[in-house]
C-alpha cells in the first residue's frame, strides 16, 4: 500500500545509535552512507521506504534524541480530528 | 496537488529543542522525553521543579524547560524534601542514577519514601556508574565486569545488585513503585504510562510515586548501541523484572 | 518591657520564629537538642514545618532545597553533626543560598565529649568543606544575643546570599537568663528572592539553582564573585564590642563564653589598678581585623583566651601584623576544663609584667 506519511529525521540531531531501524515494524529505516556534522553516520528514509510509512510513530518513539518528527497526511480533509 | 499533514508524533513542549550531550544509545534521551511528555499532559510545565542529582543527568536544566536546583551527590529526595515542604502546590520531582540513589543516597531515599514526601523519583538504573567511567554500582549484575570490578561482580566480595523497586514498595509512605524498561517500542510506550502515572499520582492524591526506568550505558558496557539495548531483555529484566509493585493511594483514584 | 527567663537554645528558637523563619530541618545532638524541641513544639502554631531528618546530611540538604525555593529556613546541631553539613554547606555557598546553620558546639576531636568547646572555630571560619569559600559566623556571648544575632544571621545571609552559622557552646546554649524578646523588623532594603525556584508560572526564563560551571572560564569568574561577596562583607559587617578598651593598655581578645569569663577577668584587672579592656569579635568572618590593627597602633600588647589550644589566636596575630605581642591562653576542651576568672586575671597579671 502507498502512503502519503512523512517522517523527518533531524540530521543534526542523529547520534546514529540505529535504535530506530529495529524500532520500525515494516524495516523502512536504514542507516546512510555519509557522516552528519556530529560525526556520526545518521538515519534515513528513501522515498520508496518513506511511500510505505504508516506514521506509526515507533521509530521516533524509540530515538532518544527525539530526532525525528512523524507527519499523517491529512490530504483532502479539512475537518480532520484534531 | 499539495499534501496536507498532521503531525503525529514530535518534541514535547517541556523538553527544550537541543542536543544531548548523551553518548549515542543511551537511554537518557528518552526516559528525559518520556518525563517530558507526561508534564505536557498533565499541563504541569510551569508548575513543575526538578531536582538534578550527580551523574550524566546532571544537566536536567539544560534539557527540560522548568525550574530546576542541584542537589549533591544522593541527597536529591533531600533537596525535593525541602523544596516541596515550601512549595507545596508544585509538582516536585527528583531523578536520579543508580550510584547516585541507590549507594550514596540510600538514607535519603528510604527515608524521603518512608515519610511519604508527596514528590515523584525517576530512577535511572544502568548498572553502572556512567559519568565516572564505568565503575562498579550497587546495581551491576553478578559477574558483569566493570572498571571497578575487573573479573566480574562477585558477589562474595561486592555484595547483590539491589532491587530498589521492590524494596521500597514495602514502606507505608509510598504510594506507587514500579519498573519499566525503555528497551522496545511496547516497553517505552509502558514506560511513558508509568511515568504519567507518577506525575499523577503527586498531582493528585499527593504520594510518593517512584519509577525505576531499566537503562543502557553502551559507552561503560564496551557494547554498540543495538547490542546494549539487546542486553536490557537478555540479562537486566531477568534479575529486575518489570512491573509494579505497589499502587496503592493512586490506585483509590480510579487511575 | 516583658522580660523572660529561658536558656540559649531557647532563644535561638524563638528569634528565628520573630524572624519569620518557617522551615526547620535537623537530628538530635546535645547540647542543642532544645532547639529542635522547641521548634517541632511552637513552629507548627504558626504554620512552620519541622521535619527530624534521618540524619544532619538530609537535614543540610533539606535546608539548601527550602532556600533554594526561596523561604527562611534553618538547621542546627552539634559539632559531629555540623562535620556532617559541611558538604551541604558548601553545596549552598556555591549555590549562593542563603540559610542559617547553629552550631551549639561540643568538645573533640572525634566523640570528645559534651562540654563547652571553641574547637570549631577553623571549621567555621575558613570554610569548613571543599572548595574554597566562607560564610558569616556570629558568636553570640549571651542568652540576649543569641536572640539578637539569630534575626540579624537571616537578614545578612539573605542580603549576600552567603550561608550564616552562629557559633556557640553549651555555656551559651544551655545557660539560663534574662532575655527581652522584641518584635523582628525586616530591613526596608533586603533584596526580594527574584532566583528562587517556583515553577516557571509563564515565565520565560528558567529559575536554576546550581553550583556545578563547566564552561571554560565560568567557574573562575564564579569564585571571583564569591570572593568579591565576601570582601564587601568584611567592608560593611563586622561587628565587635570593644571594653574598657580607649585607655587600656593591654587588650584581652576573646568570643563566645570564653570572653563572658574574659570579661570578669577584665574587671577584675581594673579594681586592681590595671588598665585592661577587653575586645570581643561578635562577627567571626568578617573578622575584626581593624579594630585590633588600631589597637596594635597604639602598641597594646594583647591576650587571646580560647576554648581549644590555639586557634582564634592566629587571626589577631595575622591582624597585628607582628606590631605587638600576641599571647594565648587556652583550656583544651574537655570535662572540668572551663577556665575561670581568676585563672585568665593571673595570665593577664603574668603578660603585663613581662612587658614591664
Amino acid at each position: 500500500m502507498m502512503t502519503n506519511n512523512k517522517i523527518e529525521i533531524d540530521e543534526t540531531y542523529c547520534k546514529g545509535c540505529a535504535l530506530c531501524t529495529i524500532a520500525c515494524p515494516h524495516g523502512l529505516i536504514e542507516m546512510d552512507v555519509t557522516l552528519n556534522s556530529l560525526g556520526y553516520i545518521p538515519a534515513m528514509i528513501t522515498p520508496a521506504n518513506l511511500a510505505k510509512c504508516t506514521a506509526c510513530a515507533l521509530c521516533a518513539r524509540t530515538c532518544p534524541d527525539t530526532a525525528i518528527t512523524v507527519f499523517k497526511s491529512v490530504s483532502g480533509s479539512k475537518t480532520e480530528r484534531s | 496537488m499539495t499534501t496536507q499533514y498532521k503531525q503525529v508524533f514530535g518534541r514535547p513542549e517541556s523538553l527544550k529543542d537541543v542536543a544531548t550531550h548523551f553518548c549515542p544509545g543511551c537511554h537518557h534521551g528518552t526516559i528525559h522525553r518520556l518525563c517530558a511528555e507526561a508534564m505536557d499532559a498533565l499541563d504541569i510545565q510551569q508548575r513543575t521543579i526538578g531536582v538534578a542529582s550527580v551523574g550524566c543527568s546532571v544537566f536536567l536544566y539544560g534539557y527540560f524547560d522548568i525550574d530546576v536546583v542541584e542537589a549533591p551527590h544522593g541527597r536529591a529526595p533531600a533537596v525535593a524534601t525541602g523544596v516541596k515542604r515550601v512549595r507545596k502546590d508544585d509538582v516536585v520531582f527528583t531523578y536520579q542514577g543508580d550510584g547516585d540513589l541507590a549507594a550514596i543516597g540510600t538514607a535519603e531515599i528510604i527515608h524521603a519514601a518512608n515519610r511519604g514526601e508527596a514528590i515523584t523519583v525517576i530512577f535511572v538504573n544502568n548498572t553502572t556508574y556512567g559519568m565516572t567511567g564505568g565503575q562498579m554500582a550497587p546495581t551491576t549484575l553478578p559477574q558483569q565486569r566493570t572498571s571497578t570490578s575487573p573479573t566480574g561482580r562477585d558477589v562474595a566480595n561486592d555484595g547483590y545488585p539491589i532491587r530498589m523497586a521492590e524494596l521500597l514498595a514495602g514502606l507505608e509512605g509510598v504510594a506507587y513503585s514500579t519498573r519499566v524498561a525503555v528497551d522496545s517500542p511496547q516497553h517505552i510506550i509502558a514506560a511513558g504510562k508509568a511515568i504519567h502515572h507518577a506525575f499523577d499520582c503527586q498531582v493528585k492524591s499527593g504520594g510518593f510515586s517512584f519509577v525505576e526506568v531499566l537503562s543502557t550505558c553502551p559507552t561503560n558496557w564496551g557494547m554498540d548501541a543495538l547490542k546494549a539495548n539487546a542486553r536490557v531483555a537478555s540479562e537486566m529484566i531477568p534479575y529486575f523484572p518489570l512491573g509494579v509493585f505497589k499502587d496503592a493511594a493512586c490506585a483509590e483514584e480510579g487511575a | 518591657m516583658k522580660r523572660l527567663f529561658v536558656k540559649g537554645n531557647e532563644a535561638v528558637a524563638m528569634g528565628a520564629i520573630e524572624a519569620g523563619c518557617r522551615y526547620y530541618f535537623g537530628y538530635p545532638i546535645t547540647p542543642q537538642s532544645d532547639i529542635p524541641e522547641y521548634i517541632a513544639r511552637e513552629i507548627p502554631k504558626v504554620g512552620g514545618v519541622f521535619i527530624q531528618a534521618e540524619s544532619e546530611i538530609a537535614s543540610i540538604n533539606m535546608l539548601l532545597g527550602a532556600s533554594a525555593s526561596g523561604a527562611r529556613a534553618m538547621t542546627s546541631s552539634s559539632s559531629p553533626g555540623i562535620s556532617l553539613k559541611q558538604e551541604g554547606i558548601s553545596y549552598m555557598s556555591g549555590s549562593e543560598l542563603p540559610g542559617l546553620i547553629v552550631n551549639i558546639c561540643r568538645s573533640g576531636p572525634g566523640l570528645g565529649g559534651i562540654d563547652a568547646s571553641q574547637a570549631d572555630y577553623f571549621q567555621s571560619v575558613k570554610g569548613g568543606g571543599h572548595g574554597g569559600y566562607r560564610i558569616i559566623v556570629l558568636a553570640p556571648d549571651s542568652v540576649q544575643e543569641m536572640y539578637d544575632l539569630t534575626m540579624l544571621a537571616f537578614d545578612l545571609s539573605d542580603r549576600y546570599r552567603v550561608p550564616a552559622l552562629l557559633l556557640a557552646d553549651a555555656v551559651i546554649g544551655q545557660v539560663k537568663e534574662a532575655l527581652v524578646p522584641h518584635p523582628y523588623v525586616a530591613p526596608a532594603d533586603l533584596p526580594s528572592k527574584e532566583w528562587a525556584v517556583a515553577g516557571k508560572q509563564g515565565r520565560s526564563d528558567q529559575r536554576i539553582v546550581k553550583s556545578l560551571y563547566l564552561g571554560d572560564g565560568e567557574l573562575e569568574a564564579h569564585n571571583w564573585r564569591l570572593h568579591a561577596k565576601y570582601e564587601e562583607l568584611k567592608k560593611h559587617e563586622v561587628r565587635f564590642e570593644a571594653y574598657q578598651t580607649e585607655d587600656a593598655d593591654f587588650v584581652v581578645t576573646a568570643f563566645g563564653s570564653a570572653a563572658r569569663i574574659a570579661k570578669s577577668a577584665v574587671m577584675m584587672a581594673r579594681e586592681a589598678g590595671l588598665k585592661v579592656g577587653l575586645l570581643r569579635p561578635v562577627t567571626l568572618f568578617p573578622f575584626p581585623e581593624q579594630a585590633l590593627s588600631e589597637l596594635a597602633d597604639r602598641g597594646i600588647p594583647m591576650l587571646c583566651v580560647e576554648l581549644n589550644t590555639g586557634q582564634m589566636v592566629d587571626d589577631v596575630r595575622l591582624a597585628v601584623k607582628c606590631r605587638v605581642d600576641v599571647a594565648f591562653y587556652g583550656r583544651a576542651p574537655g570535662a572540668g576544663s572551663l577556665p575561670t576568672p581568676e585563672e585568665i586575671f593571673k595570665q593577664i597579671q603574668k603578660n603585663m609584667a613581662a612587658k614591664l
